[in-house]
């Protein structure tokens, strides 16, 4: 039986590793010495492993970005800090709990940390809506990130969410209002704003919190423009062509890399963050470190300047011989 | 390429002269061609009405008032001074930096269609003698979605508003953002909304106008960021589109959702203004505002 939280992609590793517990079984049980043979296969079970996972189809990436037992902001926010209060409420609807924020430390660096929260269990992805924030959410975080720009403190920014909510009332409360607001004001936001991509870049809804001075994203995240399943029911009329739609868009972390949309790859865990959570955290708390380091001293108006032509670049056309 | 645009009163009609072939048939074809031509049927109310009309009535349809989708330079015509015109950056296009399949195809497509480069148009204007910087978008070439042109022309505009010192005047329409151009797409909302963060901190006057369609990335980005936001009747104004709502809720929507009224009524925009006192409106706005900035400068 498959264990649940592997990916069908993995199936040769986990029946190669079938067949070593089996050899292991066989030898304590006949007394026979199988160790050289055991050792053969371990290896080959590592480089199976390390084959599968540096061949992924954007598609099977997108299976780890969306599992299950992927660590969320919260599960990354309790390892990386000392202490951290929980802020609530964007002081004018309500408080949106698919996206959370608050005040931490993290190794004597104060920080505003900010994020998509997702649910681990059924109840709880209803209870945070699967991470697809309400206009409320996306004004909280404004709100944090303005009162995180009064204390000096940098801003930590965690992207994991399908997408905004396309509800009634999300678009009766200006969910489009609050995602614009939100982008004009990081662009002149006077503190670090340090964004990392940990599991799903839903478009607007991931953007909405993600305009930075440094962007990252965990090596098995992905980013997009929309989610395949759209885009291909959009443009082919089909959802089932998904997995060619997550192809062309060019949303893994590599692509967007290769088309300097973001700044940085932080590698994980061999077969993801959700097989050690820990490892995670804390390679995601050294990256996070460090970029601090880099940005804190620029002088404000520099700062905002470099971020500013950061995204002024952003874009790929040809000026014309035109023939008319 | 819009030199002659303004001189064309009813570019919409183009009669052709009848058929004179002889079987029935191919007659009754060439006569409902040619009668598309000369009339349209009213999305909303059913009525035929003759094109000619139409024109001079801002292409607003004259029995139940339904505002029909306008192109960039009808647009224009209805909104500025004659020959005030002077276009920017017009001769940059996309290219298909991603390689998504079938683009290229239907940007030519939508070349052809509306001998446009691309989904918007930029430029220096006057209305009613108000020097503006004006951007229009235009639905027919690929929904308006906004890629690296559309974000980069808009970005343009915004930044010679600031280094002209001039109002922004932006008439948006969009189906969102280009999927054909991934995160280069999405990323032309951090572009364009940070430049208009520099507009704003500038002093410039930003309106905003919102024609329908309008959904996604462009409503989630400088549409709704304007000092004064305008749209006009029965405009479709979306974050989500109506059909994503209703898929993903699996519930009937309100019937006046996300029109401009609706948005009116929850307070996301400043006023919903007819066509066709659209002009006037803007002439107002713009001539309280330069009265403003001339007593400052006593």
């Amino acid at each position: 039986m498959m264990p649940s939280n592997y990916f069908e992609f993995e199936k040769p590793l986990i029946e190669l590793n079938k067949k070593i517990s089996d050899l292991k079984d066989f030898m304590d049980e006949k007394g026979v010495d199988l160790t050289d043979e055991i050792i053969t296969l371990e290896n080959k079970a590592d480089n199976l492993r390390e084959e599968i996972y540096e061949n992924l189809e954007p598609a099977q990436l997108l299976e780890i970005a969306r599992h299950q037992e992927r660590p969320t902001t919260r599960d990354y926010i309790n390892r990386i800090s000392s202490t951290f209060v929980e802020l609530h409420g964007d002081r004018r609807f309500g408080d949106d709990l698919a996206l959370i924020g608050g005040i931490a430390i993290v190794e004597e660096q104060p920080i505003t940390i900010i994020g998509h929260q997702k649910g681990q269990t059924t109840n709880e992805n209803l209870e945070r809506n699967f991470g697809m924030a309400h206009p409320e959410g996306y004004r909280k975080a404004m709100r944090l990130m303005k009162e995180a720009e009064k204390f000096n403190r940098p801003v930590i920014s965690l992207i994991n969410t399908p997408g905004a909510y396309p509800g009634i009332g999300a678009e009766e409360r200006g969910q489009a209002e609050a995602i614009a607001t939100n982008l004009m004001e990081m662009s002149d936001l006077k503190v670090p704003i340090i964004t990392i991509v940990i599991g799903e870049g839903g478009s607007g809804g991931a953007l909405g919190i993600g305009l930075g001075d440094k962007i990252m994203m965990f090596e098995y995240s992905y980013y997009s423009v929309c989610s395949p399943e759209a885009c291909a029911a959009i443009l082919w009329k089909d959802s089932d062509e998904a997995s060619e739609a997550a192809k062309a868009l060019s949303l893994t972390s590599k692509d967007l890399f290769d088309l300097n949309i973001i700044d940085k790859i932080i590698k994980e865990p061999i077969g993801g963050a959700h097989k050690d959570p820990d490892q995670a955290a804390k390679i995601l708390k050294d990256e996070i470190l460090a970029a601090i380091n880099e940005l804190k001293n620029i002088d404000k108006d520099k700062l905002i300047e470099k971020r500013y032509n950061k995204f002024r670049k952003i874009g790929e056309y040809q000026r014309n011989k035109e023939k008319n | 390429m819009f030199k002659d645009f303004f001189s064309k009163k009813n570019n919409y009609v183009t009669v052709k002269n009848r058929s004179k072939k002889s079987k029935k048939s191919e007659k009754r074809d060439v006569r409902e061609k040619n009668n598309d031509k000369l009339w349209t049927k009213c999305k909303k109310c059913n009525e035929i009405v003759f094109n000619k009309k139409l024109a001079e009535n801002s292409m607003v349809c004259p029995k139940c008032d339904y505002h029909l989708r306008l192109s960039a330079e009808d647009r224009l015509a209805l909104t500025i001074d004659e020959d005030s015109f002077i276009e920017f950056a017009a001769d940059i296009s996309s290219k298909n930096p991603l390689d998504f399949p079938e683009y290229d195809k239907k940007m030519e497509e939508a070349k052809n269609k509306t001998g446009k480069n691309e989904a918007v148009v930029t430029g220096e204007a006057k209305i009613n003698s108000h020097e503006v910087i004006i951007a229009v978008m235009d639905f027919n070439f690929m929904g308006a979605s906004m890629g690296s042109v559309v974000g980069e022309k808009i970005t343009i505009a915004i930044e010679k508003a600031i280094e002209k010192n001039k109002p922004l005047i932006i008439f948006s329409a969009a189906g969102g953002a280009r999927m054909q151009e991934g995160m280069l797409s999405l990323m032309q909302m951090a572009k364009t909304s940070a430049a208009i963060k520099k507009l704003h901190k500038n002093g410039n006057l930003f309106v905003s106008i919102i024609t329908d369609p309008t959904s996604g990335g462009v409503t989630a980005s400088f549409a709704l960021l304007g000092d004064i936001i305008i749209s006009e009747p029965g405009t479709l104004i979306a974050f989500a589109g109506p059909r994503v709502i209703k898929q993903t809720i699996s519930k009937k929507l309100p019937d006046d959702f996300q029109s401009a009224e609706f948005l009116l009524e929850h307070g996301m925009i400043d006023k919903v203004v007819h066509r066709k006192k659209m002009k006037a409106t803007l002439g107002d706005i713009l001539k309280i505002h330069e009265a403003g900035v001339i007593n400052d400068a006593q």
